[in-house]
């Protein structure tokens, strides 16, 4: 009984409010019913309400202290663990975060060892250091970082006993919970109480919910985005980082790290993109809504937009194996190649790059534009086909600067999701920073550097490191600001013709 | 009916515009449009009236081959304007509605300025050989619009700014801008209020001066208001057509008498 009371494990406890919470919906629905004497007509509400009525209140406040429960014990737990370590502890290089780890598995081990009856719970409490506690629960398949010292032997003690504490008062607290709102919930059902409501208030709540945890998340995100930079800020000079002119990271300590040249890259490679997405998914938009019957149409719009769904590797590995190889061949290779020119040295450049990441945008582009186009009223075209224009005069002079806001919104998106594209420019680019015009250079943009300075082992929190946040965050912002800007005038053109 | 009349009866004898033989209109497999003949006289308002789906909108979209942009839409029989096969090969329908105007039933200016709304059709011709000319020809069409008073200060300002009644007859100075002899209207005023259909009527009758106009409404006041001549439409078939007095007055056929009672439609 006191195993069951004090187990850490939510399963049972979450079985246990099901149950109370399942058998509550019988038990108001037919508590509503016999009010009414068994006629459901006599009823506010359908009987089957006042069932989720009681189901929900039964469920929702259990499940919520639970919840914060299980996110707060461990943490408090942790702190007043932590403060009975000694810095004297604290080997040589280590750091307490590695030691308070070696408590919590030596804690679990003997936790584990304990419900798998190998050793009794008195004699759990009243091992010593002296024991060969490492190579004893390895051979339980529980790996220790150093040999268990006192001090971690006793503040394992504390943390297993503190959290077998916790556990119960949780246990209990939380079924508690369970048990009084059931009782509360069957005392007012009765004929008159009005359960559709308070359902549908419910339902609103849980609606609320969802949204809410999608926004917060961003905020979240931004939020770990925004410390880390300032923490890069903190060990390496914003001046260099916005102003400097060169990107060379390097392990001792005089890297330089400024985002300029990163920032060309992408920039450069993104207009390239832009360049070859937008005259042809606009040009495919106008043909599909405008020029192909309804047959072409069905067939054409899907397959164009099968483009969208190919992974954005595989665009890289196209990049890397075919369109690169081809453009050597076209501008590089001296005399073996095409124009006898030797231009172009590796396959890896920004045009490679830009290219594959503007087949990439077509069916965005041209999927976007082609709903805006057709949001152009069809009076419009009939008043300029009836003055005696032809199809595309009346595309060129009235069709396309009536769409021409929601067009701008629709490359600005486009133009967001070339800056932040990564795979692609990996793959393509190359991974040199510099800023030059030429496009048969290899480049490097902000989101490979972000992938390359977070892979690998590097020591957490180095400037070098951290300054993929700070990218990260530059970057954000820069998507964001178009985001905010297409959708403003996405907005401000739907307004013209409602 | 007879009182706020614009039109008086006694109009002279004019020739005939626009001839109909035998036209035949197909929407994919229903037949909308059953054998019509009909003579258009020119400098003559001619009023389609009927009641909704019977091919009144259909048989004028023929007149100008609006009908054409539409892939179902298949039209047989002869229309001749002037005399020319307007269905022949060798007929530009892109030419032809230069010459036939349209004025729909919603006012749809371009969103563009009220200069460049009303300029778009003689660009596109090249009818303009500088900008004065262009200025000039701008000028004409508003005047005969009605609507260069309102708008003579704000040329340039965009055309989707006007109010309803202003819209529709900028769109009737836009059809008029490029010269055409048939002007074609669509139900030009259920879209608007009282005063604003009182005052595009006012300029319909203006416009009988200089051009044969063939409009379709659904209000049979406004047909007696404005037209000399009156078609009626039932079921795609055209039923009676005569001098708007007579069909409103002494209706030879049952269909037309029970319509403008209010027994059907």
């Amino acid at each position: 009984m006191g195993q069951i009371l004090t187990t850490g494990a939510v399963l049972p406890l979450v079985v246990l409010i099901a149950a109370l919470a399942l058998g509550g919906y019988f038990l108001a629905r037919k508590r509503a019913l016999a009010s009414a004497k068994g006629d459901s007509r006599n009823l506010h509400s359908l009987p089957s309400y006042y069932g989720y009525n009681a189901l929900m209140s039964v469920a929702v406040p259990a499940l919520l202290v639970l919840g914060i429960w299980l996110l707060v014990q461990p943490m408090l737990v942790q702190s007043s663990v932590v403060d009975m370590i000694p810095a004297s502890a604290v080997p040589e290089g280590s750091s307490v975060n590695l030691i308070m780890s070696d408590v919590r598995r030596l804690a679990d081990g003997l936790d584990a060892a304990v419900s798998t009856g190998v050793i009794s719970a008195d004699d759990a409490t009243g091992l010593s250091a002296a024991d060969d506690l490492r190579a004893w629960l390895a051979e339980r398949g529980v790996a220790l970082g150093a040999d268990v010292s006192p001090e971690v032997l006793e503040a394992a003690q504390a943390y297993r006993e503190m959290t077998a504490t916790g556990n119960f008062w949780r246990n209990i607290l939380v079924a508690l919970i369970a048990l009084v709102a059931l009782m509360l919930v069957l005392r007012e059902t009765n004929k008159d109480f009005r359960a559709r409501n308070r359902v549908e208030g419910g339902i609103k709540a849980l609606l609320i919910l969802a949204a809410s945890l999608a926004i917060l998340t961003t905020v979240g995100i931004v939020l770990s985005m925004l410390f880390e930079t300032i923490n890069f800020f903190n060990l390496h000079p914003w001046t260099d980082f916005f102003f400097g002119s060169s990107w060379a990271p390097n392990f001792r300590g005089d890297s330089d790290l400024s985002i300029l040249p990163l920032l060309w890259g992408t920039l450069y490679i993104s207009f390239i993109a832009l360049l070859v997405a937008v005259p042809i998914g606009l040009f495919a938009a106008i043909y599909l809504s405008e020029y192909a019957g309804p047959k072409v149409r069905a067939t054409a719009k899907p397959l164009l937009e099968i483009l969208a769904g190919i992974p954005t590797i595989v665009y890289g590995l196209f990049a890397l194996l075919t369109v690169g190889p081809f453009l050597v061949n076209v501008f590089g290779r001296g005399d073996a190649g095409l124009l006898g020119v030797d231009w172009m040295s590796g396959a890896t450049s920004v045009l490679t790059a830009g290219l594959v990441m503007g087949i990439m945008l077509i069916p965005f582009v041209s999927s976007l534009s082609d709903d805006i186009i057709n949001a152009v009223p069809q009076s419009l075209r009939d008043g300029s086909f009836g003055l005696g224009a032809t199809q595309s005069e009346t595309i060129r002079q009235v069709v396309i600067p009536a769409a021409l806001p929601g067009i701008v919104g629709a490359v600005l998106l486009a133009a967001s999701r070339a800056i932040g594209e990564t795979m692609i420019v990996v793959l393509g680019a190359g991974a040199i920073a510099r800023i030059s015009g030429n496009p048969l250079e290899a480049m490097t943009t902000i989101t490979t550097r972000i992938v390359s300075q977070l892979t690998g082992d590097s020591d957490f929190a180095s400037p070098e490191t951290l300054v993929a946040f700070a990218l990260g965050l530059t970057l954000f912002v820069l998507t964001l600001g178009l985001n905010v800007l297409a959708l403003y005038i996405v907005r401000k053109y739907r307004e013209q013709y409602e | 009916m007879k009182d706020n009349r614009y039109s008086e009866s006694d109009v002279t004898i004019q020739p005939v515009k626009i001839a109909a033989r035998n036209v035949q209109v197909y929407y994919g497999d229903s037949h909308a449009i059953r054998d019509v003949d009909i003579d258009i006289a020119d400098k003559t308002v001619t009023a389609f009236i009927g009641p909704s789906g019977c091919g009144k909108s259909t048989f004028l979209r023929c007149i100008n081959r609006m009908n054409d942009t539409i892939d179902a839409a298949r039209v047989t029989g002869d229309i001749r304007i002037d005399g020319e096969d307007i269905y022949d090969k060798r007929v530009d329908p892109v030419q032809l509605r230069a010459k036939v105007g349209m004025v729909f039933q919603k006012p749809n200016p371009f969103p563009k300025s009220i200069y460049d709304n009303v300029a778009y059709g003689p660009r596109i011709h090249g009818l303009a050989r500088n900008k004065a000319d262009l200025d000039d020809i701008v000028e004409q069409a508003l005047r005969r619009g009605a609507i260069w008073n309102e708008v003579k200060d704000r040329l340039h300002a965009p055309g989707t700014g006007l109010s309803g009644g202003q819209q529709q007859r900028l769109c009737i100075a836009r059809a008029v801008a490029t010269e055409p002899e048939v002007l074609l209207m669509d139900e030009p005023c259920s879209a608007l209020d009282p005063i604003a259909t009182a005052q595009v009527e006012e300029l319909i009758d203006e416009l009988r001066q200089n051009y044969s106009v063939v409009i379709v409404t659904h209000s049979m006041q406004q047909a007696a208001r404005v037209s000399q001549k009156t078609a009626f439409f039932h079921l795609g078939n055209l039923v009676e057509f005569g001098d708007t007095d007579d069909i409103f007055t002494r209706p030879q056929d049952p269909r037309t008498e029970s319509y403008i009672t209010g027994r059907i439609g």
